[in-house]
Protein backbone atom coordinates (compact mmCIF):
# COMPACT_ATOMS: atom_id res chain seq x y z
CA UNK A 1 0.00 0.00 0.00
CA UNK A 2 1.36 3.20 -0.84
CA UNK A 3 -1.74 6.22 -1.60
CA UNK A 4 -1.06 9.31 -1.82
CA UNK A 5 -3.56 11.76 -0.05
CA UNK A 6 -4.90 14.51 -1.72
CA UNK A 7 -4.74 17.98 0.06
CA UNK A 8 -7.67 19.40 -1.49
CA UNK A 9 -9.84 16.28 -0.48
CA UNK A 10 -13.26 17.68 0.72
CA UNK A 11 -13.36 16.45 5.18
CA UNK A 12 -16.21 14.31 4.64
CA UNK A 13 -19.08 15.41 6.98
CA UNK A 14 -20.93 13.51 9.63
CA UNK A 15 -23.53 11.80 7.34
CA UNK A 16 -20.77 10.70 4.47
CA UNK A 17 -18.41 9.00 7.37
CA UNK A 18 -21.24 7.24 9.06
CA UNK A 19 -22.52 5.78 6.00
CA UNK A 20 -19.26 4.78 4.99
CA UNK A 21 -17.73 3.53 8.23
CA UNK A 22 -20.84 2.65 10.15
CA UNK A 23 -21.85 4.03 13.54
CA UNK A 24 -18.95 4.67 16.09
CA UNK A 25 -19.19 1.48 18.10
CA UNK A 26 -19.06 2.47 21.61
CA UNK A 27 -18.73 -1.54 23.58
CA UNK A 28 -20.67 -0.13 26.86
CA UNK A 29 -17.99 -1.08 29.11
CA UNK A 30 -14.62 -0.15 29.64
CA UNK A 31 -11.64 -2.11 28.78
CA UNK A 32 -12.86 -4.47 26.39
CA UNK A 33 -11.59 -2.92 23.39
CA UNK A 34 -7.93 -3.52 24.71
CA UNK A 35 -7.22 -6.97 23.86
CA UNK A 36 -8.26 -6.05 20.27
CA UNK A 37 -5.82 -3.43 20.02
CA UNK A 38 -3.00 -6.03 21.73
CA UNK A 39 -4.18 -8.27 18.79
CA UNK A 40 -4.19 -5.04 16.35
CA UNK A 41 -0.34 -4.87 17.54
CA UNK A 42 -1.60 -1.47 16.86
CA UNK A 43 1.42 1.34 18.09
CA UNK A 44 1.66 5.02 18.60
CA UNK A 45 2.23 7.18 15.41
CA UNK A 46 3.61 10.39 17.24
CA UNK A 47 6.83 9.02 16.76
CA UNK A 48 8.16 6.72 19.88
CA UNK A 49 5.56 3.34 18.74
CA UNK A 50 4.84 2.83 22.16
CA UNK A 51 1.86 -0.44 22.08
CA UNK A 52 -1.43 1.50 22.40
CA UNK A 53 -2.91 -1.28 24.43
CA UNK A 54 -0.41 -0.92 27.01
CA UNK A 55 -1.13 3.15 27.24
CA UNK A 56 -4.75 2.21 27.41
CA UNK A 57 -4.58 -0.76 29.89
CA UNK A 58 -2.74 1.60 32.59
CA UNK A 59 -5.47 4.22 31.98
CA UNK A 60 -7.80 2.26 32.47
CA UNK A 61 -6.03 0.23 35.32
CA UNK A 62 -4.93 3.50 37.33
CA UNK A 63 -7.19 4.73 40.42
CA UNK A 64 -9.39 7.96 40.09
CA UNK A 65 -12.91 8.77 39.77
CA UNK A 66 -11.65 11.63 37.38
CA UNK A 67 -9.59 10.44 34.43
CA UNK A 68 -8.85 12.14 31.07
CA UNK A 69 -7.81 11.24 26.97
CA UNK A 70 -6.39 13.43 24.78
CA UNK A 71 -5.85 13.44 20.86
CA UNK A 72 -2.53 15.15 20.52
CA UNK A 73 -2.74 16.92 16.98
CA UNK A 74 -0.05 19.43 18.25
CA UNK A 75 2.37 18.09 15.45
CA UNK A 76 5.29 20.09 16.68
CA UNK A 77 7.79 18.99 14.57
CA UNK A 78 7.73 21.53 11.65
CA UNK A 79 8.88 19.12 8.92
CA UNK A 80 5.60 16.87 9.73
CA UNK A 81 2.09 17.65 8.15
CA UNK A 82 0.24 14.24 8.15
CA UNK A 83 -1.75 15.32 11.68
CA UNK A 84 -2.73 18.24 10.09
CA UNK A 85 -4.42 16.82 7.13
CA UNK A 86 -5.81 14.23 8.62
CA UNK A 87 -7.72 16.38 10.83
CA UNK A 88 -8.97 18.15 7.87
CA UNK A 89 -9.88 15.93 5.86
CA UNK A 90 -10.93 13.14 8.50
CA UNK A 91 -11.90 15.08 11.65
CA UNK A 92 -14.53 12.26 12.30
CA UNK A 93 -12.36 8.91 12.09
CA UNK A 94 -10.16 11.22 14.92
CA UNK A 95 -12.78 12.19 16.61
CA UNK A 96 -14.20 8.98 16.85
CA UNK A 97 -10.97 7.43 18.16
CA UNK A 98 -10.81 9.76 20.63
CA UNK A 99 -14.31 9.01 22.08
CA UNK A 100 -13.74 5.43 21.74
CA UNK A 101 -10.64 5.36 23.53
CA UNK A 102 -11.86 7.41 26.58
CA UNK A 103 -14.82 4.74 27.05
CA UNK A 104 -12.20 2.21 27.09
CA UNK A 105 -9.90 3.86 29.75
CA UNK A 106 -13.16 5.43 31.34
CA UNK A 107 -12.23 8.75 31.01
CA UNK A 108 -14.59 11.45 32.19
CA UNK A 109 -12.80 14.31 29.95
CA UNK A 110 -11.94 14.54 26.29
CA UNK A 111 -9.31 16.78 24.74
CA UNK A 112 -8.03 17.83 21.46
CA UNK A 113 -4.74 19.63 21.15
CA UNK A 114 -3.96 21.12 17.95
CA UNK A 115 -1.07 23.31 16.50
CA UNK A 116 -3.20 26.04 15.28
CA UNK A 117 -6.10 27.58 15.82
CA UNK A 118 -8.97 25.28 15.37
CA UNK A 119 -10.29 24.96 11.55
CA UNK A 120 -13.45 25.12 10.23
CA UNK A 121 -13.60 21.52 9.57
CA UNK A 122 -12.94 20.53 13.41
CA UNK A 123 -15.52 23.02 14.37
CA UNK A 124 -18.26 21.50 11.75
CA UNK A 125 -17.31 18.47 13.00
CA UNK A 126 -17.80 18.74 15.96
CA UNK A 127 -20.90 20.86 16.12
CA UNK A 128 -21.98 18.04 13.69
CA UNK A 129 -21.39 15.26 16.38
CA UNK A 130 -22.75 17.30 19.15
CA UNK A 131 -26.09 18.26 17.51
CA UNK A 132 -26.42 14.09 16.15
CA UNK A 133 -25.79 13.06 20.13
CA UNK A 134 -22.56 10.84 18.56
CA UNK A 135 -19.70 12.14 21.22
CA UNK A 136 -20.15 10.49 24.84
CA UNK A 137 -18.35 13.31 26.81
CA UNK A 138 -17.66 17.25 25.27
CA UNK A 139 -14.46 17.63 23.81
CA UNK A 140 -11.97 20.74 24.98
CA UNK A 141 -9.98 22.01 21.89
CA UNK A 142 -6.43 23.50 23.53
CA UNK A 143 -4.21 25.42 21.13
CA UNK A 144 -0.37 24.75 21.45
CA UNK A 145 2.00 27.31 20.95
CA UNK A 146 4.40 27.06 17.60
CA UNK A 147 7.32 25.14 19.37
CA UNK A 148 9.42 21.82 19.16
CA UNK A 149 8.12 20.50 22.40
CA UNK A 150 4.56 21.75 22.43
CA UNK A 151 3.97 18.60 21.54
CA UNK A 152 5.74 16.55 24.31
CA UNK A 153 3.37 14.96 26.71
CA UNK A 154 4.28 16.57 29.84
CA UNK A 155 4.43 19.54 28.00
CA UNK A 156 0.86 19.04 26.28
CA UNK A 157 -0.29 18.10 29.92
CA UNK A 158 1.68 21.35 31.29
CA UNK A 159 -0.36 23.44 28.82
CA UNK A 160 -3.98 21.66 28.68
CA UNK A 161 -3.33 22.58 32.66
CA UNK A 162 -3.38 26.50 31.34
CA UNK A 163 0.59 26.73 32.20
CA UNK A 164 3.52 27.02 29.87
CA UNK A 165 4.01 24.06 27.06
CA UNK A 166 6.85 23.22 28.95
CA UNK A 167 8.08 19.40 29.64
CA UNK A 168 7.89 18.17 33.17
CA UNK A 169 10.42 15.76 34.85
CA UNK A 170 8.83 12.49 35.63
CA UNK A 171 8.18 10.35 37.08
CA UNK A 172 5.19 9.66 37.68
CA UNK A 173 3.73 8.60 34.53
CA UNK A 174 1.17 10.81 32.94
CA UNK A 175 -0.87 7.79 32.74
CA UNK A 176 -0.88 7.66 36.91
CA UNK A 177 -0.55 11.40 37.86
CA UNK A 178 -1.21 13.47 33.98
CA UNK A 179 -4.00 16.43 33.76
CA UNK A 180 -4.48 18.01 37.48
CA UNK A 181 -3.29 14.77 38.90
CA UNK A 182 -5.85 12.66 36.99
CA UNK A 183 -4.32 9.10 35.30
CA UNK A 184 -4.35 10.82 31.27
CA UNK A 185 -4.05 8.79 28.22
CA UNK A 186 -2.48 11.16 25.32
CA UNK A 187 -2.31 9.30 21.83
CA UNK A 188 -1.38 10.71 18.47
CA UNK A 189 -4.25 12.09 16.22
CA UNK A 190 -3.39 9.47 14.11
CA UNK A 191 -2.95 6.60 16.58
CA UNK A 192 -6.77 7.49 17.70
CA UNK A 193 -7.90 7.19 13.47
CA UNK A 194 -6.41 3.57 13.09
CA UNK A 195 -7.71 2.95 16.80
CA UNK A 196 -10.86 3.76 15.44
CA UNK A 197 -10.66 1.65 12.44
CA UNK A 198 -9.72 -1.56 14.26
CA UNK A 199 -12.67 -0.87 16.88
CA UNK A 200 -14.89 -1.28 13.37
CA UNK A 201 -13.09 -3.94 11.29
CA UNK A 202 -11.19 -5.64 13.87
CA UNK A 203 -7.27 -6.60 14.23
CA UNK A 204 -7.12 -9.04 11.18
CA UNK A 205 -8.37 -6.60 9.22
CA UNK A 206 -5.65 -3.85 10.32
CA UNK A 207 -2.64 -6.41 10.36
CA UNK A 208 -3.48 -7.99 6.04
CA UNK A 209 -1.03 -4.64 5.40
CA UNK A 210 2.34 -4.20 7.35
CA UNK A 211 4.35 -6.60 8.58
CA UNK A 212 4.09 -9.48 11.17
CA UNK A 213 5.99 -7.96 13.63
CA UNK A 214 5.04 -3.90 13.26
CA UNK A 215 1.37 -4.36 11.12
CA UNK A 216 -0.69 -1.70 9.84
CA UNK A 217 0.09 1.41 7.89
CA UNK A 218 1.33 4.98 8.78
CA UNK A 219 0.86 8.46 7.13
CA UNK A 220 4.04 10.12 5.93
CA UNK A 221 5.38 13.36 4.72
CA UNK A 222 7.58 12.93 1.54
CA UNK A 223 10.55 15.54 0.89
CA UNK A 224 12.19 14.86 -2.36
CA UNK A 225 13.99 17.13 -5.30
CA UNK A 226 12.01 19.19 -7.32
CA UNK A 227 8.50 18.21 -6.35
CA UNK A 228 6.25 19.21 -3.68
CA UNK A 229 5.53 18.08 -0.63
CA UNK A 230 3.00 15.17 -0.21
CA UNK A 231 1.66 13.23 2.54
CA UNK A 232 0.99 8.89 1.66
CA UNK A 233 -0.50 6.24 3.76
CA UNK A 234 1.79 3.19 3.41
CA UNK A 235 1.97 0.11 4.71
CA UNK A 236 4.72 -0.37 7.20
CA UNK A 237 7.58 -2.27 5.83
CA UNK A 238 7.65 -0.55 2.60
CA UNK A 239 10.94 -0.70 0.82
CA UNK A 240 12.34 3.20 1.62
CA UNK A 241 13.41 3.17 -2.85
CA UNK A 242 9.36 3.13 -3.52
CA UNK A 243 9.13 6.42 -1.37
CA UNK A 244 11.98 8.45 -1.87
CA UNK A 245 13.53 7.17 -5.00
CA UNK A 246 17.70 6.47 -4.72
CA UNK A 247 18.66 7.57 -8.16
CA UNK A 248 21.77 10.23 -8.60
CA UNK A 249 19.30 12.99 -7.42
CA UNK A 250 19.38 11.78 -3.78
CA UNK A 251 22.50 11.92 -2.43
CA UNK A 252 21.32 10.90 1.58
CA UNK A 253 18.40 9.83 3.04
CA UNK A 254 16.30 11.28 6.21
CA UNK A 255 14.19 9.32 8.16
CA UNK A 256 12.21 10.28 11.15
CA UNK A 257 12.68 13.94 11.12
CA UNK A 258 14.69 16.17 13.11
CA UNK A 259 15.14 13.93 15.81
CA UNK A 260 15.81 11.34 13.41
CA UNK A 261 18.76 9.62 11.57
CA UNK A 262 20.68 10.46 7.88
CA UNK A 263 20.99 7.13 6.07
CA UNK A 264 24.04 7.02 3.35
CA UNK A 265 23.53 6.20 0.02
CA UNK A 266 23.63 3.74 -1.75
CA UNK A 267 24.21 1.64 1.60
CA UNK A 268 20.82 2.49 2.98
CA UNK A 269 19.02 1.79 -0.54
CA UNK A 270 17.41 -1.66 0.47
CA UNK A 271 16.27 -0.69 3.96
CA UNK A 272 12.55 -0.99 4.56
CA UNK A 273 9.84 1.56 6.66
CA UNK A 274 9.91 -0.12 9.74
CA UNK A 275 11.73 -0.41 12.86
CA UNK A 276 13.44 -4.06 12.74
CA UNK A 277 15.20 -2.81 9.44
CA UNK A 278 16.22 0.99 10.39
CA UNK A 279 17.07 -0.43 13.15
CA UNK A 280 20.07 -2.08 11.37
CA UNK A 281 21.30 1.57 10.64
CA UNK A 282 20.14 2.93 14.23
CA UNK A 283 17.40 5.02 12.60
CA UNK A 284 13.60 4.78 13.36
CA UNK A 285 10.35 5.74 11.56
CA UNK A 286 9.44 8.20 14.23
CA UNK A 287 6.59 9.94 13.13
CA UNK A 288 7.28 9.55 9.06
CA UNK A 289 9.10 12.60 7.84
CA UNK A 290 10.64 11.36 5.25
CA UNK A 291 13.55 13.43 2.67
CA UNK A 292 15.58 12.35 0.29
CA UNK A 293 18.41 15.13 -0.03
CA UNK A 294 19.17 16.91 -3.62
CA UNK A 295 22.56 15.72 -4.93
CA UNK A 296 23.20 19.78 -4.85
CA UNK A 297 22.58 20.68 -1.71
CA UNK A 298 24.71 20.30 1.12
CA UNK A 299 23.88 18.35 4.21
CA UNK A 300 25.85 19.93 6.40
CA UNK A 301 24.51 23.11 5.90
CA UNK A 302 21.31 21.68 6.44
CA UNK A 303 21.99 19.90 9.64
CA UNK A 304 23.91 23.20 11.09
CA UNK A 305 20.81 25.30 9.90
CA UNK A 306 18.13 22.79 11.63
CA UNK A 307 20.34 22.15 14.72
CA UNK A 308 19.94 25.53 15.22
CA UNK A 309 16.70 26.34 14.97
CA UNK A 310 16.39 23.00 17.20
CA UNK A 311 18.88 24.28 20.11
CA UNK A 312 16.85 27.46 20.32
CA UNK A 313 13.43 25.22 20.80
CA UNK A 314 15.29 24.07 23.80
CA UNK A 315 13.21 25.21 26.90
CA UNK A 316 16.16 25.88 28.58
CA UNK A 317 15.00 24.20 31.95
CA UNK A 318 18.02 22.08 32.16
CA UNK A 319 21.85 22.58 32.61
CA UNK A 320 23.52 20.12 29.65
CA UNK A 321 20.80 20.93 27.44
CA UNK A 322 20.74 24.64 27.77
CA UNK A 323 24.35 24.64 27.47
CA UNK A 324 25.06 21.40 25.24
CA UNK A 325 22.90 22.28 22.28
CA UNK A 326 23.92 25.40 21.07
CA UNK A 327 27.31 24.96 21.32
CA UNK A 328 26.74 21.72 19.20
CA UNK A 329 24.78 23.59 16.75
CA UNK A 330 27.60 26.73 16.87
CA UNK A 331 30.08 23.84 16.28
CA UNK A 332 28.21 22.54 13.16
CA UNK A 333 28.09 25.84 11.76
CA UNK A 334 31.36 26.23 11.75
CA UNK A 335 31.76 23.12 9.91
CA UNK A 336 29.26 23.88 7.47
CA UNK A 337 31.00 26.85 6.89
CA UNK A 338 34.43 25.45 6.17
CA UNK A 339 35.80 27.50 9.54
CA UNK A 340 36.32 24.42 11.50
CA UNK A 341 39.59 23.63 13.98
CA UNK A 342 40.85 20.36 14.97
CA UNK A 343 39.39 20.71 18.00
CA UNK A 344 35.97 21.58 16.68
CA UNK A 345 34.81 17.33 15.78
CA UNK A 346 36.28 16.69 19.03
CA UNK A 347 34.10 19.16 21.01
CA UNK A 348 30.76 18.12 18.65
CA UNK A 349 31.82 14.24 20.25
CA UNK A 350 32.19 15.57 23.92
CA UNK A 351 29.45 17.58 23.75
CA UNK A 352 26.92 15.18 22.34
CA UNK A 353 28.11 12.57 25.15
CA UNK A 354 27.22 15.37 27.83
CA UNK A 355 24.23 16.23 26.83
CA UNK A 356 22.43 12.70 25.94
CA UNK A 357 20.16 11.67 28.77
CA UNK A 358 20.72 14.46 30.54
CA UNK A 359 17.59 16.53 29.93
CA UNK A 360 14.20 15.79 31.37
CA UNK A 361 12.67 15.22 28.25
CA UNK A 362 14.21 13.48 25.19
CA UNK A 363 15.00 16.63 22.89
CA UNK A 364 18.97 16.38 23.55
CA UNK A 365 19.11 12.94 22.96
CA UNK A 366 16.66 13.44 19.61
CA UNK A 367 19.23 16.18 18.56
CA UNK A 368 22.26 14.29 19.05
CA UNK A 369 21.03 10.82 17.27
CA UNK A 370 20.24 13.44 14.39
CA UNK A 371 23.65 15.41 14.64
CA UNK A 372 25.85 12.54 15.17
CA UNK A 373 24.14 10.75 11.98
CA UNK A 374 25.08 13.61 10.19
CA UNK A 375 28.63 13.40 10.92
CA UNK A 376 28.86 9.63 9.95
CA UNK A 377 27.25 10.36 6.79
CA UNK A 378 28.65 13.78 5.39
CA UNK A 379 32.15 12.87 6.80
CA UNK A 380 33.35 12.83 3.20
CA UNK A 381 31.80 16.70 3.04
CA UNK A 382 33.25 17.51 6.46
CA UNK A 383 37.24 16.83 4.91
CA UNK A 384 36.07 19.39 1.99
CA UNK A 385 34.53 21.47 3.94
CA UNK A 386 38.29 21.41 6.00
CA UNK A 387 40.05 22.09 2.85
CA UNK A 388 37.87 25.54 1.90
CA UNK A 389 35.28 23.22 -0.53
CA UNK A 390 31.49 22.22 -0.92
CA UNK A 391 30.10 20.08 -3.38
CA UNK A 392 26.80 21.81 -2.85
CA UNK A 393 25.93 24.07 -5.99
CA UNK A 394 22.53 25.27 -4.47
CA UNK A 395 22.59 26.96 -1.02
CA UNK A 396 18.75 27.08 -1.51
CA UNK A 397 17.64 25.63 1.68
CA UNK A 398 15.89 22.38 1.57
CA UNK A 399 14.17 20.95 4.83
CA UNK A 400 11.40 23.03 6.52
CA UNK A 401 11.42 25.29 9.39
CA UNK A 402 8.97 27.37 11.08
CA UNK A 403 9.29 31.48 9.17
CA UNK A 404 9.11 33.29 12.49
CA UNK A 405 12.17 32.58 15.31
CA UNK A 406 11.09 32.46 18.93
CA UNK A 407 11.06 35.21 20.69
CA UNK A 408 10.11 35.63 24.05
CA UNK A 409 8.79 33.21 26.93
CA UNK A 410 5.31 34.04 26.43
CA UNK A 411 5.87 31.90 22.98
CA UNK A 412 5.41 29.09 25.42
CA UNK A 413 1.77 29.74 25.79
CA UNK B 1 16.43 -0.87 49.76
CA UNK B 2 18.70 -0.29 46.27
CA UNK B 3 18.37 2.62 44.73
CA UNK B 4 19.89 4.84 41.69
CA UNK B 5 21.22 8.31 42.65
CA UNK B 6 19.22 10.54 40.36
CA UNK B 7 18.66 14.15 39.51
CA UNK B 8 15.66 16.25 38.30
CA UNK B 9 17.80 18.42 35.67
CA UNK B 10 14.77 20.89 35.96
CA UNK B 11 15.14 21.99 39.65
CA UNK B 12 19.12 21.39 39.38
CA UNK B 13 20.59 24.59 39.53
CA UNK B 14 24.40 23.14 38.94
CA UNK B 15 25.34 24.02 42.50
CA UNK B 16 28.06 20.88 42.67
CA UNK B 17 27.76 20.55 46.62
CA UNK B 18 26.53 16.84 45.60
CA UNK B 19 29.56 16.44 44.08
CA UNK B 20 31.59 17.75 46.85
CA UNK B 21 30.09 15.28 49.16
CA UNK B 22 30.39 12.27 46.81
CA UNK B 23 32.55 12.08 44.46
CA UNK B 24 32.82 8.21 44.48
CA UNK B 25 29.43 8.66 42.65
CA UNK B 26 29.61 12.20 41.30
CA UNK B 27 31.44 14.05 39.27
CA UNK B 28 30.73 17.53 37.50
CA UNK B 29 30.84 18.27 33.11
CA UNK B 30 32.27 21.15 32.30
CA UNK B 31 28.84 23.45 33.04
CA UNK B 32 29.01 22.81 37.04
CA UNK B 33 26.14 19.78 36.11
CA UNK B 34 25.92 16.63 38.02
CA UNK B 35 27.03 13.57 35.73
CA UNK B 36 25.58 10.64 38.18
CA UNK B 37 26.88 7.22 38.52
CA UNK B 38 23.79 5.14 37.07
CA UNK B 39 24.53 1.86 38.68
CA UNK B 40 23.04 0.73 42.13
CA UNK B 41 24.47 2.70 45.09
CA UNK B 42 26.36 0.46 46.88
CA UNK B 43 26.00 -0.34 50.39
CA UNK B 44 29.29 1.53 52.06
CA UNK B 45 28.04 4.75 49.98
CA UNK B 46 24.00 4.27 51.05
CA UNK B 47 25.16 7.29 54.34
CA UNK B 48 27.19 9.35 52.50
CA UNK B 49 24.33 9.05 48.90
CA UNK B 50 21.57 10.24 51.56
CA UNK B 51 23.80 12.64 53.10
CA UNK B 52 24.19 14.17 49.48
CA UNK B 53 20.49 14.14 48.73
CA UNK B 54 19.96 16.06 52.20
CA UNK B 55 22.53 18.62 51.36
CA UNK B 56 21.16 19.63 47.92
CA UNK B 57 19.79 23.17 48.11
CA UNK B 58 17.36 22.65 45.34
CA UNK B 59 15.72 19.52 46.21
CA UNK B 60 16.94 18.04 42.65
CA UNK B 61 18.66 14.79 43.49
CA UNK B 62 17.30 11.77 45.48
CA UNK B 63 17.26 7.87 45.81
CA UNK B 64 14.96 6.55 43.40
CA UNK B 65 13.96 2.72 43.35
CA UNK B 66 15.47 0.52 40.59
CA UNK B 67 12.21 0.04 38.36
CA UNK B 68 11.34 3.75 38.20
CA UNK B 69 10.95 5.25 34.61
CA UNK B 70 13.83 7.54 34.24
CA UNK B 71 12.13 9.86 31.89
CA UNK B 72 9.02 10.99 29.58
CA UNK B 73 8.92 10.52 25.68
C1 LIG C 1 10.19 16.88 21.58
C2 LIG C 1 8.98 16.04 21.39
C3 LIG C 1 7.92 16.52 20.63
C4 LIG C 1 6.77 15.73 20.43
N1 LIG C 1 5.77 16.24 19.65
C5 LIG C 1 4.67 15.47 19.43
C6 LIG C 1 3.60 15.95 18.60
O1 LIG C 1 3.66 17.07 18.09
N2 LIG C 1 2.53 15.16 18.40
C7 LIG C 1 2.44 13.90 18.96
O2 LIG C 1 1.44 13.22 18.77
N3 LIG C 1 3.44 13.42 19.74
C8 LIG C 1 4.54 14.18 19.99
N4 LIG C 1 5.53 13.69 20.80
C9 LIG C 1 5.33 12.37 21.44
C10 LIG C 1 4.46 12.54 22.69
O3 LIG C 1 5.31 12.81 23.80
C11 LIG C 1 3.68 11.28 23.00
O4 LIG C 1 4.57 10.22 23.09
C12 LIG C 1 2.63 10.94 21.95
O5 LIG C 1 1.73 12.00 21.75
C13 LIG C 1 1.86 9.71 22.39
O6 LIG C 1 0.99 9.30 21.37
P1 LIG C 1 1.22 7.96 20.54
O7 LIG C 1 1.64 6.89 21.52
O8 LIG C 1 -0.12 7.69 19.96
O9 LIG C 1 2.25 8.23 19.53
C14 LIG C 1 6.68 14.46 21.02
C15 LIG C 1 7.75 13.99 21.78
C16 LIG C 1 8.89 14.74 21.96
C17 LIG C 1 10.01 14.20 22.77
S1 LIG D 1 15.90 18.45 28.13
FE1 LIG D 1 16.02 20.44 27.13
S2 LIG D 1 14.13 20.62 26.05
FE2 LIG D 1 13.83 18.95 27.49
S3 LIG D 1 12.94 19.92 29.32
FE3 LIG D 1 15.14 19.94 29.60
S4 LIG D 1 15.84 21.92 28.79
FE4 LIG D 1 13.76 21.55 28.04
S1 LIG E 1 23.64 19.76 44.74
FE1 LIG E 1 21.63 19.62 43.78
S2 LIG E 1 21.45 21.47 42.54
FE2 LIG E 1 23.61 21.21 43.06
S3 LIG E 1 24.47 20.08 41.35
FE3 LIG E 1 23.92 18.56 42.88
S4 LIG E 1 21.85 18.01 42.28
FE4 LIG E 1 22.26 19.89 41.20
Amino acid sequence: MNTALNEETAPEDLQAHLSRYGAVPYRGRTSTLIPDLEASGLTGRGGAAFPVHRKLAAVARAKGTRKVAVANGAESEPASRKDELLLRIAPHLVLDGLQLAAEAVGATEAHLYLHAAPGPQILRALAERTAQGVDRLPVTITQAPPRFLAGQETALINRLGGGPALPAFQPPRVSERGLGGAPTLVQNAETLAHLALIARYGPRWFRAVGTPEEPGSMLTTLYRARVRTEIHEVAIGTPLRALLGDGPQAQAWLVGGYHGTWLPLPQARELTLDHASLRTFGAAPGAGVLAALPADRCGLAETARITTYLAAESAGQCGPCLNGLPRIAAALTELAAGRANLQTRANLERWSGLVTGRGACHHPDGTVRFVRSALKVFAPEIDRHARGQCAATSREPFLPLPDRAPASEQDWI
Amino acid sequence: MAGTLRVNPIACTGHGVCAELLPELIAVDEWGYPLIDPRPVPGALERGARRAVSACPALALRIARIEEPARSG
